[in-house]
């Protein structure tokens, strides 16, 4: 139950190839927000008909996508009045241990966003905004869904870890 | 203008929904050839209290040094059913427990050797960014010319080793510890 969305996107390294054939997993709230989870708590519903897992491996050009609910906002009691945005956690690999990312995408025009403290750990405030998805009229299906584009950015192949530590 | 890498965020609390499809404790079914490994360890903060919702991968070659990997050109066999990559989250002790084979060494940079290890991804809530270790096994010669464990000041190299457990042939133990005087060494990068 909920505002029916496609999340898709394209997955590329840092000289813009795509990444193929790689492992996409995701996670979210259901539009209540509230997670299938036992720790989570919130006074919420938990909708039978959602689990807010997926899974997907990118195809030849790097392209994913998910058919899915816009997950809701919920209170998570970090200070006062703290609610977190509406987002769905990413977890990507990519060829290489440098290119393991895990990450959270947002919607546009959040007005949870500007006070999230977990959005804002990113510091780099162009790096903030690349966490959130556009809407794109291209992806939305006409009396079916809304559609979001997220393109994730992994790091490129030769940043190996095995020649930088501190 | 190249694109600007996607940055990292926190795994969260709830990482089990998406994370526990793949998850993965035993890397080596019984007719993988190697020496059999039963790694049992803990994630503790900076005052030893266990974390139970952290999630660890693993990753290795196998038993001769061999990565499953397209980019791993050496010519050395890869072994059918090996997974070579661990994943598990931390039960409410904080513990984590792995099944593999010890890995053979495998080449480094500027033709050195590495001496085996498994290479550890550490992801929990409250971390942005994940932490990346390495653990080294008790007593390997290599470990004296290995070109990342050379690189640790002397005295914490042993953060990155793991001890001979006290059960059975095979059993090693080895603790992260996320902060204090024991913290385990993290790699930037």
């Amino acid at each position: 139950m909920g505002e029916r969305i496609i999340v898709a996107g394209r997955v590329l390294d840092e000289d813009a190839r795509p990444v193929r054939r790689t492992l996409v997993e995701l996670w979210q709230a259901n539009a209540a927000g509230r997670y299938l989870h036992p720790l989570d708590q919130h006074d919420a519903p938990l909708d039978p008909n959602f689990t807010g897992l997926g899974s997907a491996l990118t195809d030849d050009e790097g392209r994913y996508r998910f058919v899915t609910i816009k997950p809701g906002c919920y209170p998570w009691r970090n200070h006062h009045n703290a609610w977190r945005p509406a987002h769905i956690h990413f977890s990507l690999f990519g060829p290489a241990l440098a290119t393991r990312l895990v990450t959270q995408m947002y919607f546009p025009g959040d007005p949870l966003l500007a006070s999230d403290p977990i959005f804002n750990c990113t510091a780099d405030a162009d790096a903030r905004q690349r966490l959130i998805a556009h809407f794109d009229w291209d992806s939305t299906i006409p009396e079916t869904a809304l559609g979001y584009q997220f393109d994730i950015i992994l790091r490129g192949r030769e940043q190996t870890p095995l020649e930088h530590r501190d | 203008m190249s694109p600007q890498a996607t940055t990292s965020q926190t795994v969260g609390p709830f990482f089990r929904i998406g994370l526990d499809r793949l998850n993965c404790a035993d890397l080596a079914p019984a007719d993988v050839p190697g020496e059999r490994i039963v790694l049992d360890g803990r994630v503790l903060d900076g005052d030893g209290v266990p974390v139970p919702d952290a999630v660890i991968e693993i990753w290795q070659a196998n038993s001769v040094g061999k990565y499953d990997h397209p980019e791993d050109r050496q010519d050395k066999p890869t072994h059918t059913g090996f997974k070579g990559y661990g994943r598990v989250a931390t039960d409410d002790e904080g513990r984590f427990c792995f099944r593999t084979i010890k890995p053979g060494p495998v080449p480094g940079p500027r033709g050195s050797t590495q001496a085996p290890h498994l290479v550890v991804s550490v992801f929990m809530r409250g971390l942005l960014k994940r932490l990346v270790t390495r653990m080294y096994f008790p007593g390997d010669a290599e470990q004296a010319h290995d070109p990342i464990l050379t690189r640790v000041v002397p005295e914490r190299r042993a953060t990155l080793v793991a001890k001979e457990g006290s059960a059975n042939k095979g059993s090693l133990r080895w603790d992260i510890i996320l902060q204090g005087p024991q913290e385990t060494v993290f790699f930037d990068f």
